[in-house]
Formats: structure tokens, C-alpha cells, sequence
């Protein structure tokens, strides 16, 4: 039986005609970009068009400001540590805010090691950022603020514009991690005025391993990885060709297709909802019902723990995702759900849908299916739901 | 898959899950931090372990553990049922994932706690109120190890230089 796929954000299927720029990539045995002779050529020409494509995705003013990484990990960890390096003599105070992603977290965590100073703005139940909060949160010495477009665990999308808004009228560089929100819902760097966006190709039905990061003309940061003069000074190190075509590819379908990609997703997230609510008493849906992702459903299912539940759906063929602390090998409770209210035990019987174009009606109802079952089965042995009826009783 | 067979045996059809409502002795441990909570009860005739029946919130390598230790203290002597310890579980279980070592540390745990609640009733003494084991108080000794893989850090480590992970203050 086919494997129903609920965890699309770990992974999505390469779009066939992605599959065959990577292929003809390949076959062609490009050569090296930066070669002065015509092997060379062939090569920068193929990479240019590349850049277009991924520049019309997030209607980049210029395709110039568009660098290739080697993903969305790589983009953040540039954004952010290139700005702190290339700043320092400004000041040493960044702000972020508290459900940001490990690679965020963890960059801001190696420069407060190097004497950075960092302010963390809470978030609302529902996920959302106060852009007042960030406001109040910038300082004299502040240099940049780096707040995410949506959350990869609850989906909730942040007032980026609102906060850019502030971050221009203080002079403050302003990184946005648009990972999970770049070919999955309109982002446009214009509109959102952000000097700085990292993105995933892996995201968009691209390959993994290659990303981008939107630097906006005249903005202040060090290259990450230190070496030749490729991605306009930017970047070093020989362009990953390959992979970058089939972002390129994959850049061009999501800007044609996406409005269809966001109706399909919508519809499927509706059906997740209410199947879900109508069938599995005690869950909270977390995240908010408005700015929220498409193409992700968050919920905690109370009395239960997460990885239970990804391990007995796997048996039934179905793949998800949990955030429970136990699964995820850190062994600590999402700080994402902790910031939105969830207690540790909620926190520990999340799980993340994602979905997307392969997915179809009848599998979502399938999984609700199977997850009530699952759900009985656990709740059956957890001494959390019969103290919980004890206490109904 | 990181879990043994045996694990996911256990996990998958799980020995004497239950509530015991007329339990000699109950044991009931958790771990507030990684948040699995068991529940053990059991039944004694004859200075043995009659019946025993668990209930566990976690992840599928503790409703293994549990699955297992119950399965070892059924018909087994108090004094025989004592000697069962966690690590003999997890050998007992094939072995588990390194960072699953500590998420189940709970198994026998909880059982001698059933067995010392137990034998406290028979004493005439009230029933305690379990203590919550933390796992981040792991010190052996003046050193110090990660409570994830049990390596030794540094006291002022913030992350272990063996599995990278971020450490409390206190480990």
C-alpha cells in the first residue's frame, strides 16, 4: 500500500519536471561558472536564468540579490551571523523572538559566546508576534532583528511588514526566515520591505540540500563560508549547479501554480480540522485559524504521548510528524509550544501535519481514522486520561 | 528504526496494561521534564508477585520498558522482583537507543515503589506521595555527566561535547 504522507515538511516529492532539469543538469556535465572560456559560459548562463527564476518567486527587485546556499539552514546562519560580524562596530544587540527555528536559536547561541547580546520577544497564544513588543525591544546598539515569516511547528504567519515597518524607521537590518512560507504562500520581499529572507528549495517540491538568501541592495554582511568571489562576493565555493536548476524549475512552478497549491491545501486543512475535532475529543488545535500555513495542522492531543502515535501510524502506513520532547532525541519540550501555553504533557502528544499537492481527501480521512484508533488504543493505557476521567467522574 | 525488536514488540502488544483497582501496592513515577509518567500495581499472595498490570504516558520505548518489567516480576518472589533493575530491563529488551536509556529509567522504578508501597501498607503506614525523579540531577560521584548520553562534561558546559545537545544548569 502506498504510504500516506502527513510529513511533508521533512520531506516532498521532486516535481517531475524538477527531476528532469537535475537530470539534463547531469547529463550535461556543466562546467564551472567562473571559467573565463565558453565550458564556463554555458555554465554561468544556465545559473543566471536559475537566479531569475528564484528571484520571481519572491519578486526580488534583482536577481543580483538573490545568493545560493546549501539550504534554509545555511541562509539563516548567514543572515544572522554575517549581519552580527559585519555590524559589530555598531552595536552587539539583536532581537528575535521566542518560537524561532534551532537554526536561529542556535546562531544567536554561538554569538552570545562572542559577547552578542540578545532580546527575545514573546509570542501570543496563537503563535503571533507583537510588532509593538518588537519596538520596544530595539535599542541604541541594536543591529539587527530576525523574526520568521511562519512557523514550522504551528504554522502561525508573523506581521513581517508591520515589524519591517519599525525595523526601517530605526535603521535596524531586519532578517525574516521565510523557510516554510517561500513557494508555500505568497511572499514578496517588496511588499514585506525585509532587507534579508532565507528560503529552502526542499520546501517547494525542489531538492534538499540547496536554498537561497535574499540580500537586499546596500545591506551590511559577511559571507558565511569565506573563499572565491562567486554569488557576487557573497557566497564561496563552486556553485551546487544541480541543485540549484532544480530550484530554479521548481521556483518557476510554484510561482505559476501557487494559488491552485493554496486552494488544494486549504481545502485538505478544513477536512483535517473538522475530522479531527468531530472524531478525537480533548485536542487543541494550536496555531492561529487565519495567519496560519496552509499546508500544516498542529495538534495536541491531550494524554498521550507523540511518539507512540508516529510509531503505531507508521505500522497502519501513514507518516507524521510528533514534536513530543521523547521523539525528537533532544528530550526537550518544544519551546515553540511552550511559548503558545501548551503544559509539558500537551506539549508531548503534538503532532505536525503537513500536506500537499499528492495528498487527496480520502487520505486525510483514512488518517483520522486510524488515529482514533490509535488514539483509544494509548489513551487506553496512559495513567494521565484516567486520572483525567476520574476526575470527570 | 532505532528500537530493537523486542522493543517494538512490547510496544506493539503490550503485556498486562491495565488498571488494578483492588492493587496491593501501587507505584506511580514520572519525569516532569521529558513528561513519561508510569504507573505500576500489583497484586501479592504468598510474598509473590500474583498479578501486575501498568499504565504509562510515553514515548514507545517507555511502554516497552513497562510491557517488560511487568512481564519479569509476574510470579516472582518480593525479594527476587527487587533485584529486577533498570538495566536489566533494557537488556531484557535487546538494548535501547542511548538517549531512551534515561527516558526509561522508570520501569523498575516504578515497580519498587509498588513493592515498598506495599509492604508499607502492610506495615501500617500511610501511603507517600511518590517523589518525581529529576533526570538533569545525574551527578555520579563530584563529576558530572550529560543526562542524554551519559558522557562526562564540564560543570559550566552549556551544550555536551558528545551528543551536542543543551544542558541545564544543574546536571
Amino acid at each position: 500500500m502506498k504510504v500516506i504522507n502527513l510529513d511533508y515538511l521533512a520531506s516532498n516529492p521532486l516535481l517531475p519536471q524538477v527531476q528532469e532539469a537535475m537530470i539534463e543538469a547531469i547529463r550535461k556535465s556543466y562546467g564551472n561558472p567562473s571559467s573565463q572560456h565558453q565550458i564556463g559560459d554555458k555554465a554561468a548562463t544556465a545559473l543566471a536564468k536559475a537566479r531569475e527564476q528564484v528571484a520571481r518567486l519572491i519578486n526580488a527587485p534583482s536577481e543580483k540579490e538573490v545568493v545560493f546556499t546549501s539550504g534554509g539552514t545555511e541562509s539563516v546562519n548567514h543572515a544572522v551571523k554575517g549581519v552580527a560580524f559585519a555590524n559589530a562596530d555598531k552595536g552587539k544587540h539583536i532581537v528575535t523572538s521566542n518560537i524561532e527555528h534551532n537554526a536561529v536559536l542556535r546562531s544567536l547561541r554561538a554569538l552570545k559566546m562572542m559577547d552578542y547580546k540578545v532580546t527575545s520577544v514573546p509570542v501570543d497564544s496563537y503563535g503571533r508576534v507583537n510588532p509593538d513588543d518588537v519596538a520596544k525591544a530595539i535599542k541604541d546598539d541594536t543591529i539587527l532583528v530576525t523574526i520568521m515569516h511562519s512557523n514550522n511547528e504551528i504554522g502561525t504567519i508573523q506581521p513581517i511588514a508591520e515589524i519591517a515597518k519599525i525595523t526601517r524607521e530605526r535603521k535596524v537590518i531586519f532578517h525574516c526566515d521565510a523557510v516554510d512560507s517561500v513557494g508555500v504562500v505568497p511572499v514578496d520581499v517588496q511588499k514585506l520591505g525585509v532587507d534579508l529572507l532565507s528560503f529552502a528549495a526542499n520546501q517547494f517540491y525542489g531538492p534538499s540540500g540547496v536554498g537561497g538568501l535574499y540580500i537586499r541592495r546596500g545591506t551590511r554582511i559577511w559571507p558565511l563560508v569565506d573563499g572565491g568571489v562567486q554569488e557576487n562576493n557573497k557566497r564561496a565555493g563552486t556553485e551546487n549547479l544541480i541543485g540549484i536548476f532544480g530550484m530554479g524549475v521548481a521556483a518557476e512552478l510554484a510561482v505559476r501554480d501557487l494559488d491552485a497549491r493554496m486552494l488544494h491545501a486549504g481545502e485538505l486543512k478544513e477536512r483535517l480540522i473538522r475530522g479531527l475535532e468531530a472524531r478525537i475529543e480533548d485536542i487543541i488545535i494550536n496555531g492561529h485559524r487565519e495567519f496560519s500555513l496552509p499546508n500544516l495542522v498542529s495538534v495536541s492531543i491531550r494524554y498521550i504521548e507523540g511518539e507512540g502515535v508516529v510509531l503505531m501510524l507508521d505500522e497502519e502506513g501513514i507518516a507524521v510528524s510528533t514534536r513530543s520532547a521523547c521523539a525528537a532525541g533532544a528530550l526537550q519540550a518544544s519551546h515553540v509550544l511552550l511559548s503558545i501555553g501548551r503544559d509539558f504533557a500537551d506539549a508531548q502528544g503534538t503532532l505536525v501535519l503537513s500536506f500537499g499537492i499528492t495528498t487527496t481527501e480520502a487520505e486525510i480521512d483514512r488518517f483520522v481514522d486510524a488515529l482514533e484508533t490509535v488514539v483509544r488504543t494509548l489513551r487506553n493505557m496512559s495513567p494521565l486520561y484516567l486520572k483525567a476521567r476520574e476526575a470527570a467522574a | 528504526m532505532a528500537y530493537s525488536e523486542v522493543v517494538m514488540d512490547h510496544f506493539k502488544n503490550p503485556r498486562n496494561v491495565g488498571e488494578m483497582k483492588d492493587a496491593d501496592g501501587v507505584g506511580e513515577v514520572g519525569n516532569p521534564i521529558c513528561g513519561d509518567m508510569m504507573s505500576i500495581y500489583i497484586k501479592v499472595k504468598d510474598d509473590r508477585i500474583d498479578d501486575i498490570k501498568f499504565l504509562t504516558f510515553g514515548c514507545g520505548a517507555a511502554i516497552a520498558v513497562s510491557s517488560m518489567v511487568t512481564e519479569m516480576a509476574k510470579g516472582k518472589s518480593l525479594e527476587d522482583a527487587k533485584k529486577i533493575t533498570n538495566k536489566s530491563v533494557a537488556q531484557a529488551l535487546a538494548g535501547l537507543p542511548t538517549n531512551k536509556l534515561h527516558c526509561s529509567n522508570l520501569g523498575a522504578d516504578a515497580l519498587h515503589a509498588a513493592i515498598q508501597n506495599y509492604l508499607d501498607r502492610q506495615a501500617g503506614k500511610a501511603d507517600k506521595e511518590t517523589k518525581r525523579k529529576d533526570p538533569h540531577q545525574h551527578t555520579h560521584g563530584d563529576k558530572c555527566y550529560c543526562p542524554y548520553c551519559d558522557v562526562e562534561v564540564e560543570e559550566a558546559s552549556p551544550v555536551c561535547v558528545n551528543c551536542g545537545r543543551e544542558l541545564e544548569a544543574a546536571h
